[in-house]
């Protein structure tokens, strides 16, 4: 057995005292876990990365460090993300479960009563980090505490067939910046069999992520600031929905009606596709099986690809960033510790190495990763690097609130626009989502 | 000389034999009654774990503002009055009762037929019985999720061969449009409920004595006169309860839906047990979603009653 030296005993106690007073610069300087850690191991239920080689380096690497410098042994369960939900739900109201989950989108504001306060976290890393994008603010703080721990957001915005643009004229750099010449453009790709790639399904991320930024540009919005006020029923919707049944039947896939969230994914990758709203999961699948995914003249598919935003509507330009937060529920017996881990996860060095392992996948929750030197490896990547600024969630103008949380789950936004594409005049398809926001809010 | 039974005999034996010792629970159990109840007892303690422990809980979550996480407070009918408002919940209704009725049909129909070719004589008969039943075997959420593949808009196998034998010129939307979501998700079921209703009549089948046929031959009843005088009264009273599983079981359905469409699009494949699923778990809302859970009891109740009597009729018949 390793003998400790009286001398060694009284610097170890000095550090801990340190490290009790002075947070994780504390841990950090003493080399050695706070003695309220040992031992104490920390389950975290989160979703299968897409990109795989980042829950790797949570599995390995950071769960050694994790135990190094805290003392934590960090359990991580990693489940597909649409039985996530499930989970969460199931441990809060039975009050046992992971020590920290994984949530995506607002699901912590349904949650809220039962999550700890990670103020104290969130303030000093956001602080630190140049301040959170509007999104990570929107769905972890209900406007007295951070509810969540903001975890990441992952970038959305069109991925394109560069080839093809190409042959209609468009360069990655003179892409479309409006609505009516995205339009324009996407008739004469349908005209070539390349038409635009879209869902209209009951798809939790993707639908979302295309429907509400394209509302907002026509200035059509949920609710306005006061977060009571149902505002769908504008002029500006109306005249979105109107442009979407023409536009859809111009340009879109008829496919897209059934897409889950893998559905773009497949027929960009199938090469039925020329342009399709998503994170960058198809140009990182591309990429990585570069051998598998070709073009239709057997040229590696990663190499004709190019990622743009969305197009101007009269509103102006929007997007919707698919954000993530990670939540401290109050039923644990580890809160301190998963406080602990998340304040520690969140730093520079740890969050950095899983920041670069994402390729660009993630945009972080903060602005200042958008200096982060992993915008420089890939310039396919590099639109991903500000995506997030313009970013807002659903819910605008108010907040991301429990009703907003509600409107996403019956996809009452998404299946306003497919009524009206499946046939419904464009005025009813809107009164029938706008009373059915009203039933939501009232 | 004296037989076993006479009276010096048994005098003789219980002289030597000592009387039998009763236990108090020997005593106990004599009773019939009280001896019913033991056997009885762990059936009832289970059902009132699994079944009734619920149901009622059930109940009491319809009847609150309960949310994950978020203990309730009594609101009488409030969420059956939020629910009978609510369009979605109107189509969820009437998607349920047409697609427990439509597969219901096909199933029964396609199960009786099968049943029918299965009771034959021929070669590999204990093989085709035994393959049948795959459907019903593999777990639904795998067998959707391939039903998806040949479903997808995409790599759609169906699509691939209608159009090479030459039946249609352009793909069909099978998931994408409204009617043929509905029609693709009651494919689906069909597929996986058949082999539950054919190998299910074809024990009800077997039963039938076949004395009966040969005679109804002798008399010169055909085929159909066979089945429609002699086969289908005896099947009867098994197919009527067969019919109230299903409709029980499919009523309820759902992983085939929550896979295959997620109850979209726009809602078009809604069932009661997707759209409880998505307010329940999807938006917190466990009241809500119990109270639509809730709402199936009476229809359910309604189809359960009308079938036991009829059983009961065919069964006195």
């Amino acid at each position: 057995m390793r003998r400790i030296h009286r001398r060694k005993l009284l610097k170890l106690s000095g550090a801990s005292t340190l490290a009790a007073g002075s947070g994780l610069a504390g841990i950090l300087a003493s080399g050695q876990a706070p003695a309220f850690a040992q031992g104490t191991t920390l389950q975290w239920l989160k979703f299968v990365d897409f990109v795989p080689v980042s829950d790797q380096l949570l599995k390995g690497k950071i769960k050694d460090e994790c135990k190094k410098a805290l003392g934590i042994d960090l359990s991580i369960e990693t489940i597909n993300g649409d039985g996530i939900q499930a989970r969460i739900s199931a441990a809060i109201q039975s009050r046992s479960g992971p020590d920290i989950m994984m949530a995506a989108s607002n699901w912590g504001q349904l949650y809220a009563e039962n999550l700890v306060d990670v103020s104290d976290i969130a303030e000093e890393v956001g602080k630190a980090q140049g301040g959170y994008f509007q999104t990570s603010r929107d769905i972890a703080y209900d406007g007295k505490r951070w509810i969540a721990m903001p975890f990441t957001i992952l970038g959305v915005l069109f991925a394109n067939r560069t080839s093809w643009f190409a042959d209609v004229g468009v360069t990655p750099g003179k892409f479309p910046g409006t609505w009516d010449d995205y339009r324009a453009i996407g008739k004469q790709m349908k005209s070539k069999n390349h038409p635009y790639g879209q869902t209209l399904a009951h798809a939790f991320g993707d639908g979302p992520a295309f429907w509400y930024p394209y509302l907002w540009s026509w200035g059509g919005k949920e609710v306005e600031a006061d977060g009571k006020t149902v505002a769908l029923n504008s002029k500006g919707t109306v005249e979105s929905v109107k442009f979407a049944v023409a536009f859809w039947k111009e340009c879109f896939d008829d496919g897209g009606m059934s897409w889950d969230d893998a559905g773009n994914n497949r027929a960009f990758l199938a090469n039925t596709i020329s342009s399709t709203s998503n994170g960058a999961s198809i140009y990182l699948l591309a990429k990585a099986k570069a051998d598998t995914y070709l073009t239709e003249s057997g040229k590696p598919l990663k190499d004709d690809i190019f990622h743009a935003p969305l197009p101007k509507g009269p509103a102006g330009q929007f997007s919707y960033h698919v954000p993530f937060s990670n939540l401290v529920p109050t039923y644990g017996k580890n809160q301190k510790a998963a406080k602990d881990f998340l304040r520690w996860f969140h730093t520079k060095d740890i969050y950095g190495e899983w920041f670069t392992s994402q390729q660009g996948f993630s945009t972080g929750t903060t602005r200042m990763w958008e200096d982060d030197p992993v915008w420089k490896v890939d310039p396919i990547m590099a639109p991903f690097r500000t995506a997030a600024e313009s970013g807002h969630f659903a819910g605008y103008a108010g907040p991301a609130g429990r009703a907003a949380a509600e409107a996403i789950s019956k996809f009452i936004i998404v299946d306003m626009y497919t009524k009206a594409v499946q046939g419904m005049p464009a005025e009813e398809a809107v009164k029938w989502a706008h009373a059915e926001l009203v039933k939501i809010y009232a | 000389m004296a037989t076993y039974g006479s009276a010096s005999t048994v005098a003789l034996r219980q002289q030597y034999v000592p009387a039998a010792q009763r236990g108090p629970i020997t005593r106990l159990l004599e009773d019939e009654r009280r001896l019913a109840f033991c056997l009885m007892l762990p059936t009832m303690v289970l059902l009132a774990l699994f079944i009734a422990y619920p149901f009622v809980n059930g109940i009491l979550l319809a009847v609150t503002d309960t949310r994950v996480g978020m203990p309730g407070h009594f609101v009488g009918l409030d969420n059956f009055t939020k629910i009978w408002r609510d369009d979605i919940f109107h189509v969820a209704v009437w998607n349920t009762c047409l697609y427990t009725f439509v597969t219901t049909v096909f199933k029964l129909v396609l199960g009786l037929w099968l049943a029918l070719l299965l009771n034959r004589h021929f070669r590999g008969k204990a093989f085709m019985r035994a393959f049948i039943l795959l459907p019903f075997i593999i777990p639904t959420v795998l067998s959707t999720f391939a039903w998806k593949w040949m479903f997808d808009p995409t790599f759609s196998v169906l699509n691939w061969v209608l159009f090479h034998v030459g039946i249609i010129q352009t793909r069909i939307n099978w998931l994408g449009d409204p009617v043929m979501a509905m029609v693709s998700v009651i494919i689906v079921n069909v597929w996986r409920g058949v082999p539950f209703y054919a190998i299910s009549l074809l024990a009800g089948l077997q039963t039938i004595s076949p004395e009966l046929h040969e005679a109804a031959a002798i008399d010169g009843a055909r085929a159909w006169n066979r089945f429609r005088h002699v086969t289908w009264p005896l099947l009867l009273p098994v197919t009527l309860v067969i019919v109230l599983f299903s409709v029980i079981q499919t009523f309820a359905d759902f992983q085939l839906v929550y896979v295959l469409t997620g109850g979209g699009p726009a809602n078009a494949t809604q069932l009661f047990a997707t759209y409880a699923y998505q307010l329940g778990i999807g938006t917190g809302l466990l009241s809500q979603g119990a109270a639509i859970s809730l709402a199936i009891f009476p229809i359910l109740l309604l189809v359960v009653i009308v079938q036991l009597i009829y059983i009961r009729r065919a069964e006195t018949l």
